[in-house]
């Protein structure tokens, strides 16, 4: 197996590469810069590479979704205010029903914030972060290697779903160098049908395809739904509306079949004094803090979410079963606490630990913060 | 305002408010612009689905719709289409352009869409020489959301937005796209016609089968800039809409070739610039 040190930056870009992107619009920002300098040199080893800055985070997302229309493999990378312009254009890909890459490598917030690696951008990533109730398909990898296979998982994903995925890092991710192996990894393409590539001897293709739909108006709906819609416009077509309740049932049943199928998690150690929840940077720290409180007597076990969208909801609720406690600890104010609340249910205490203005968290303050809540019995939500 | 609700697309359904022609790239799905009003978007609607017919292009098109009134024309021409967030379209056929370098991409744009929100992106098109070709129609006023004041829109002008008239000193002075556009280096090709009259109509023609010749040609960026009426944003019946157009908006906005690069221009250094159009050949004078 070659291994090669890299950056989370680089290894991420070369990652996309090797997962047959070779389309990337982007706009500087600190801390991932160096994902599009070294796309700026990389994609050009091949015949069809795009690579362009372009003029504002807002025209990068735009650009992508022209060429995710086009059938290309696209991606952007960017940091909380860059990924804050985008929202519209998600938005706009979701609804679209389009598949492509971004990136978000956390910084500190809210505001310009600081360049420091947090984890403050959770609810923006796994809500809806633009208008309009979508989701992302959000993976969060711990390691620069696992960040290699969740990129191309992700590409894989999002056109099987045709849905932006994410990947949700920070800036300590990005900036820490591991080695990293791109062997074996499986690339899974899906079949575009719906591209616009020019209506070459067919008929043709728009995107989106919702608003301009060829089913009948009644297709896929219960009379109900279409009876409502009808009532509503009198004598005007009732199209717009049952298209509009369509796509939104469209999107929302894709969302739980990615619930149900898509839903990654790993659980370490089996500890039954409490369990931990973390995921990505933090969590590998909290592999460590579980060997602290195992020095202290403690014996807890580790929970981390690979996706925190879908949010593996239903593992974590089992792997909560048979503790008496939780405790989370994220790089922000504990953004994550709500999913693990709705997942463990109303009863369990939950404890939390986390810092906000950047940095690694380090074992021994995690360890001690959570020594000190259990002694405590502290609640925090 | 159009009529949202009527865009239901009926595969063969010939319309007679679309007029589609046997051999037309119209779809044949009935215009939504306000009926009656003469809206200048039905007409250059058909125009653009006759000249991309005549050229035999349809396998290459890919048109990106805007938002507005203006994005009607995505379900109104039988081409591959892609409607992009308001302001973005340029954005949007960046990306396309960049992903299928031999197709020809068109975006078709009003002037909020172009010239308020979505400036940047068209600048940076044109500052890029991205290879597309907008078609810009310059109504002066923001038509589907009620007439409003647009960055275009003339001094004096009363909208929804400027109900004492538009005032330089509180919004500032008409933009003008054509003129901008002409001195970056990357535009291959720009022109301002309107569509108020038969010859107006055939410049207009003319115009848009250069700005497409200028991307086949690898040229750079080309804009045709179609001074339009809006009488329903106006409040004006399409008569004195007319009037209005050829009486002031046109003083405002010149009918103008700007800059044709097709065949030569230096790279496109901007000294393709060459003036009002002649007055010959069909092609004005244009008022
Ligand atoms: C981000 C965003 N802001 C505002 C709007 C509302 N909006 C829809 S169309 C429009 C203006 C359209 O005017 P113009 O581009 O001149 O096109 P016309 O309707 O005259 O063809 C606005 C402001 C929107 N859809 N999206
Ligand atoms: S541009 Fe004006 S006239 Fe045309 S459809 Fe829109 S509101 Fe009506």
């Amino acid at each position: 197996m070659t291994r090669h040190l890299m950056k989370g930056c680089e290894a991420f870009a070369e990652a996309t590469v090797r997962a047959g992107c070779h389309c990337f619009f982007g706009y500087p920002i600190t801390p991932q810069s160096e994902v599009m300098e070294y796309l700026s040199w990389r994609l050009r080893d091949f015949p069809d590479g795009v690579f362009l800055q372009a003029e504002s985070e807002v025209a990068a997302i735009n650009m992508v979704y022209g060429a995710a229309a086009a059938g290309r493999r696209a991606m952007t990378s960017s940091s909380g205010p860059g990924i804050s312009l985008m929202q519209e254009g998600l938005s706009y890909l979701a609804g679209a029903e389009l598949p492509c890459l971004v990136a978000n490598f956390c910084r500190t917030g809210p505001g310009l914030g600081g360049v420091e690696g947090s984890q403050c951008d959770y609810l923006q990533a796994t809500r809806s972060g633009g208008h309009g109730g979508y989701r992302l398909l959000t993976l969060a990898p711990s390691t620069v290697q696992e960040m290699v296979h969740l990129t191309v998982l992700a590409f894989e994903l999002a056109e099987q779903y045709r849905t932006p995925a994410m990947i949700f890092s920070d800036g300590i991710l990005a900036q820490l160098a591991e080695p990293v192996s791109f062997d074996d990894l499986l690339v899974v393409t899906h079949p575009k049908p719906w591209a616009v590539t020019g209506a070459d001897g067919r008929a043709r293709n728009r995107i989106p395809r919702h608003f301009f739909s060829e089913a009948s108006e009644t297709d896929g709906l219960d009379p109900e739904t279409v009876a409502r819609y009808r009532a509503m416009t009198g004598k005007g077509p009732a199209t717009p509306l049952i298209e509009a309740e369509r796509l939104n049932l469209t999107l929302a049943e894709k969302y739980r079949r990615m619930a149900k199928e898509e839903a990654r998690w790993e659980v370490i150690g089996d500890g039954t004094d409490f369990l931990l929840v973390a995921f990505g940077t933090i969590a590998r720290v909290c592999e460590e803090v579980l060997d602290w409180l195992a020095g202290e007597g403690i014996r807890a076990r580790l929970f981390r979410p690979i996706t925190i969208f879908p949010f593996p909801s239903e593992a974590l609720a089992r792997a909560a079963a048979g503790v008496e406690r939780v405790h989370v600890v994220e790089m922000n104010e504990g953004q994550m606490i709500d999913d693990v609340r709705i997942a463990v249910g109303r009863e369990k205490p939950i404890g939390f630990y986390g810092r906000t203005a950047g940095g690694v968290l380090r074992v021994g303050e995690i360890g001690r913060a959570i020594t000190g809540a259990l002694a405590r019995r502290e609640i925090h939500a | 305002m159009p009529d949202e609700t009527k865009d239901r697309e009926a595969p063969g359904a010939v319309s007679e408010a679309s007029g589609k022609k046997p051999g037309s790239l119209l779809t044949g799905v009935a215009f939504t612009y306000c009926p009656g009003s003469g809206c200048t978007h039905g007409s250059l609607n058909r125009l653009l689905a006759g000249i991309i017919g005549e050229l035999g292009i349809r396998s290459k098109v890919i048109l990106v719709g805007p938002v507005g009134c203006a994005e009607g024309i995505v379900k109104y021409i039988d081409v591959d289409a892609v409607e992009a967030p308001h302001g973005r379209a340029t954005a949007v056929a960046t990306g396309i352009k960049r992903s299928l370098p031999d197709r020809v991409v068109i975006t078709y744009q009003g002037d909020g869409d172009l010239a308020a929100i979505g400036i940047a992106e068209v600048m940076h098109a044109a500052t890029r020489g991205e290879r597309i070709s907008t078609v810009f129609l310059n109504n002066t006023v923001f038509g589907m959301t009620g007439g409003q004041m647009a960055p275009t829109s003339l001094i004096g002008q009363r909208t929804t937005t400027t109900p004492f008239g538009r005032d330089a000193q509180l919004s500032g002075m008409p933009f003008h796209v054509a003129e901008i556009l002409t001195r970056l280096p990357g535009t291959a090709y720009v022109a301002r016609t309107a569509m108020n009259s038969t010859a107006n109509v055939a410049v207009t023609r003319e115009a848009i089968l250069r700005a497409l010749e200028a991307q086949m040609q690898d040229r750079g960026f080309s804009i045709v800039e179609v001074m339009g009426i809006c009488p329903v944003g106006w409040k004006m019946t399409p008569r004195d809409a007319n009037t209005h157009l050829a009486d002031q908006i046109i003083g405002e906005y010149p009918l103008q070739l700007f800059k044709d690069c097709v065949g030569s221009c230096d790279g496109g250094t901007g000294d393709g610039q060459v003036g009002p159009w002649t007055g010959d050949g069909g092609r004005g004078p244009q008022g």
